[in-house]
């Protein structure tokens, strides 16, 4: 080392700035590179990972639809701007099915939209952010004329999710709901103006361009634009987690008379009465059952239909069941608490559907408990 | 190095790591997969994986059965309930009030010709019960159910 340092205290002082300028400049290199490799890299393999991770459970692995849209469709691909695919990623559709990715980063965003733009041949079409002006009164006419059999007499869009339940196979999509903020967020005039010139070939959106004047569709547009005054700011999803978990009701009478009244409450309530049976029934060896713990499972298969159609995700709420146990000389009445596990959902419809169904465990606990 | 710069150099470190990380960090609330398989196959595939990682399978509700005698139409639609002995003993002493979300399940259901399986993330009963006692279980039934669903999604 010695020829490398030279006797004179200032030069020493410059060259060990100099070894100190190289070591951290290598150190600044290593991390500028490995940042470049891991966008570079992990962006395009995260694209296909990300989507298969995030979206392929309800659009379907090549973009085919199912519970969500099907993106892969030609006419979908030809008149959606990747903003928008970006800013419904991000916003999602508050109050339905599709969540808000809040937790992704705006390149991980993008990275799914390039995996989404790879299901069709379809250039990405950009649009303007240009403000279209019209009649708002003459748009509310033309909408209720022309729109609201599928989008709902308030643009509040079409009933239901998934092919499974809520509609046939060969209708590949359900009406939007214009009014939803995450929509109107995500959509620019000029794409709302596109698809309502050109429809939407593949689903049941017309093309109004032989039909509606330009200023009446300037108009339509302008009134599904005032929808956005109405909705307001776009809430967090999951605002009912302040739910309590569950229902628990001391009980009044003993494990066996809970039962029995149950069974006779969830029959007086218009539901079939579907088992009866222990906890940890089937878990456990035969006769060796904890009789502290009785499951009774109930179901309205009407509700039931409704539900599913609402969400075909529901299974997870089903069947209907209320827990009888015993602690300590002491016998409970517990219950999910459905409008807690609504909060999973992100979908107003069927928060709708659960605050009727607590209304009814509550009734059913309360005629039991008389 | 100064001390100066070898915080900054370790700041960076920190960052990259983070930036790293932070790619599979993220709050699900549920947990759904798309299997290739058609039902009955996936169906089994599920079964079987449940029973691998050691739960007993306490019974099937067969939801679509009940809609069709009541005149629905629906496609098969299935929820499968699962556990563990000692699991639902301790957690029945421990938390009494979580027995109304167990045994565990999940709901399995056809889309044409595949299937969907879709279950509730664990992370969320760490919100509604938390209790740290129960918080192996959680973590436990998330690493689980991942298992499960990844092997019925790379079934053949």
């Amino acid at each position: 080392m010695k020829k490398y340092f030279n006797r004179d205290p200032a030069s020493n002082t410059l060259q060990y700035e100099m070894a100190r300028i190289i070591v951290l400049t290598f150190f600044a290199s290593l991390i500028v590179l490995g940042l470049v490799i891991d966008s570079v890299f992990a962006v395009n393999k995260n694209g296909d990972t990300l989507y298969q991770n995030h979206c392929s459970a309800c659009h379907g692995e090549r973009g085919s639809g199912g519970v969500g849209i099907p993106l892969a469709l030609k006419s979908f691909q030809d008149k959606v701007s990747n903003d928008y695919l970006f800013k419904t990623i991000r916003f999602g559709r508050p109050g339905r099915v599709m969540p808000a990715f809040d937790q992704l980063s705006d390149t991980q965003i993008n990275a799914i939209v390039k995996t989404i733009r790879k299901f069709s041949t379809s250039k990405a079409i950009k649009y303007s952010n240009k403000t279209i002006v019209g009649n708002i009164k003459l748009g509310k006419i033309l909408f209720k004329n022309n729109c609201a059999s599928c989008h709902g007499p308030n643009g509040s869009g079409g009933k239901g999710t998934g092919v499974t339940f809520s509609r046939p196979r060969n209708s590949a999509i359900v009406a939007p709901a214009l009014t939803n903020i995450g929509f109107l967020k995500s959509a620019s005039d000029q794409l709302i103006k596109q698809t309502t010139l050109f429809g939407r070939k593949g689903t049941p959106m017309p093309a109004f361009s032989k039909k509606l004047k330009i200023n009446e569709i300037d108009a339509l547009i302008a009134y599904i634009r005032s929808f956005e005054k109405y909705k307001g700011t776009i809430k967090k999803v999951g605002s009912k987690t302040a739910q309590d978990a569950i229902i628990k009701v001391k009980s009044n009478y003993s494990l066996k008379e809970t039962v029995k009244n149950i069974k006779r409450a969830v029959q007086g309530a218009n539901f079939k009465l579907i088992r009866v049976q222990y906890l940890n029934q089937g878990i456990v060896k035969k006769g060796t059952e904890n009789k502290k713990q009785v499951i009774i499972y109930f179901c309205n298969f009407l509700q039931l239909n409704t539900a599913l159609a609402i969400d075909p995700r529901v299974g997870l709420f089903l069947p209907c069941r209320l827990t009888v146990v015993e602690q300590a000389n002491k016998v409970y009445i517990i219950g999910i608490n459905p409008l807690r596990l609504s909060s999973l959902f992100n979908n107003e419809e069927l928060d709708n559907v659960c605050a009727e169904m607590r209304k009814t465990y509550l009734s059913i606990i309360e005629e039991a408990n008389l | 190095m100064s001390l100066i710069e070898s915080k900054y150099l370790i700041r960076s470190l920190t960052f990259l790591l983070i930036s790293l990380l932070s790619q599979s960090i993220f709050a699900e609330k549920i947990i759904m997969v798309r299997s290739k398989l058609a039902f009955p196959e996936a169906m089994t595939a599920l079964q079987i994986s449940i029973l691998k990682h050691g739960y007993q399978i306490s019974r099937v509700q067969r939801v679509d059965i009940g809609l069709t005698k009541s005149n629905f139409k629906t496609d098969k639609y299935r929820v499968v309930f699962f556990g563990k002995q000692k699991e639902l003993e301790v957690i029945s002493k421990v938390t009494p009030s979580m027995v109304a979300y167990l045994p565990l399940k999940m709901a399995i259901f056809a889309e044409g010709e595949q299937t969907l399986l879709v279950t509730v993330h664990p992370d969320q009963f760490a919100d509604m019960f938390p209790n740290p006692k129960l918080k192996k279980y959680f973590k436990r039934w998330q690493q689980d159910i991942r298992s499960i669903f990844a092997t019925v999604v790379n079934s053949q």
